[in-house]
């Protein structure tokens, strides 16, 4: 399997809690500057992902042995 | 063996028409049952059908009758008054009913009654148990039909909504003798690969619009408890806005429809770029104001430092100085100008005293050649030669 981009919430998350450190003062001008670097890529991220989802859906299939497994299923965009 | 009398299908219900015909009950009958898939045709004649736990009727009403009375509505206990005839296009035996009275309460309602009464005593539908949902969900379960509107309704709404959502389907049967076993097996195996292979924030358990029978399913213990037995947030989204079942009860939330259900599992990703694009803004906002602090900072330190040191001093003497010098350039440029004005007038004088200038008004010098200027006659002899300066040169002549 690939490496997988980084979860929405993931950098959503991180986004929050650095703008949070950045707004709770007490930082050396050198430490805001890098919060706010850190800030704005991961907005570019965010914005990335944002622009570029495309829904994926995979079909669950349990196997004869008891296993799952799955397939991606994309019969719903047809006829659209 | 050839067959004696062979006759057409039109014949035989033709001749099964006659028989319920001279049947003294089925020409005159009163019918107890529930009324389901109610329809009212553009002619305005009324189909629906009339059940109970044992089985089920069809049922014609004439417009004629249709409009002199309420009409039952789905889901309705009734008693209808008519009689039991043969549709001969069919070979279908129909209840033509002329009248209908509300009939009690209906068994369907009944059982429907007793079960939600049995889960909610078991504390299924309380409060405290209902779980709430991740603010940005990453990965959903659906489980629904895979050929149903219901699904397509999910899937086009996440994917306008919320496209970074990933979809995991467990197809199931949604209505039927197999759909209760198939939708507790769908919610199983979705629980499985949220315990074994990705987390799922929630299953939306969905069907779409249909009648009551149509979405028995919903109503059955054996999902109510697969639900309640669910490890993930379940969402339903089951029928129409007006339909409850039993398992929206036990659910952690209950949308109105299949799409309502895919709109409260997920953001909007417009709203979700807003807020991504304000908190850049308070980043920028707070990182501008440390930049400015630092600034104001470093001006008020340059400025206490300045005060402070023997630069100071010295740029002060250099102040002095610079002053000094330029008072002495300007006390200079006086006197030159005083000592330029001055020496313009005495070129002036000079200028009056030429001797050159006489000689142009027809004037001349007079010198002995050893080059004394001839000013008295004591100092010519006759025969001497002398030099007689005018404007444009010089000649010889002599004394007489």
């Amino acid at each position: 399997m690939s490496t997988e981009p980084r979860p929405f919430e993931e950098i959503y998350g991180e986004l929050e809690e650095t703008v949070r450190r950045l707004e709770s003062g007490d930082l050396t001008l050198a430490e805001s500057l890098a919060l706010f670097e850190r800030a704005t890529a991961l907005a570019e991220q965010a914005n990335g992902l944002l622009d570029q989802a495309e829904l994926r859906v995979r079909q669950l299939i349990a196997q004869p042995d008891g296993s799952l497994a799955s397939q991606d299923f994309d019969g719903w965009q047809a006829g659209r | 063996m050839p067959p004696t009398t062979v006759y057409t299908i039109s014949q035989i219900n033709t001749y099964i028409k006659g028989l319920f015909a001279t049947d003294e009950l089925l020409g005159d009958v009163w019918l107890s049952g529930e009324v389901s898939n109610f329809k009212q045709a553009a002619s305005g004649h009324c189909y629906f059908t009339l059940k109970d736990a044992g089985g089920s009727i069809r049922a014609v009403m004439w417009r004629t009758q249709a409009m002199t009375m309420r009409l039952p509505r789905e889901g309705d206990a009734v008693v209808a008054h008519g009689y039991v005839s043969v549709y001969e296009p069919r070979g279908d035996y129909q209840f033509y009913v002329d009248s209908v009275e509300p009939g009690g309460v209906g068994w369907l309602w009944q059982e429907f009654q007793r079960l939600k009464a049995r889960l909610e005593a078991e504390g299924l539908f309380a409060a405290e148990r209902k779980r709430s949902l991740a603010e940005r969900p990453r990965r959903l379960g659906v489980a629904t039909s895979a050929s149903g509107a219901a699904l397509r309704d999910i899937l086009r709404t996440l994917a306008i909504r919320f496209p970074l959502v990933e979809v995991v389907l467990a197809p199931t049967p949604v209505q039927g003798d197999e759909a209760p076993g198939g939708i507790e097996a769908a919610l199983g195996l979705l629980n499985r690969w949220s315990a074994e292979i990705g987390r799922l924030d929630a299953i939306i358990l969905a069907r779409g619009g249909g009648s009551i029978e149509e979405l028995w399913a919903f109503n059955d213990e054996h999902v109510a408890r697969a639900i309640a037995a669910s490890a993930v947030l379940v969402i339903t989204g089951v029928g129409h806005e007006t339909d409850f079942t039993i398992a929206d009860f036990v659910a952690d939330l209950r949308a109105p429809t299949p799409t309502g259900a895919a709109l409260v599992a997920v953001p909007d990703a417009r709203e979700l770029a807003s807020q991504v694009a304000a908190l850049r803004a308070r980043a920028q906002l707070q990182a501008g104001g440390r930049l400015a602090a630092a600034q104001d900072d470093l001006d008020a330190l340059k400025a206490r430092l300045a005060r402070l040191s023997p630069q100071a001093e010295v740029a002060l003497d250099r102040q002095r100085l610079d002053d000094l010098v330029r008072r002495a350039q300007l006390a200079l440029r006086n006197r030159l100008g005083t000592l330029r004005g001055r020496l313009q007038g005495q070129k002036l004088f000079l200028a009056g005293l030429d001797p050159t200038a006489v000689l142009g008004r027809g004037y001349a010098i007079v010198s002995t050649p050893a080059g004394l200027i001839v000013t008295s006659t004591t100092q010519v002899a006759a025969g001497d030669l002398l030099h007689v300066r005018v404007a444009d040169g010089t000649f010889e002549a002599g004394a007489k």
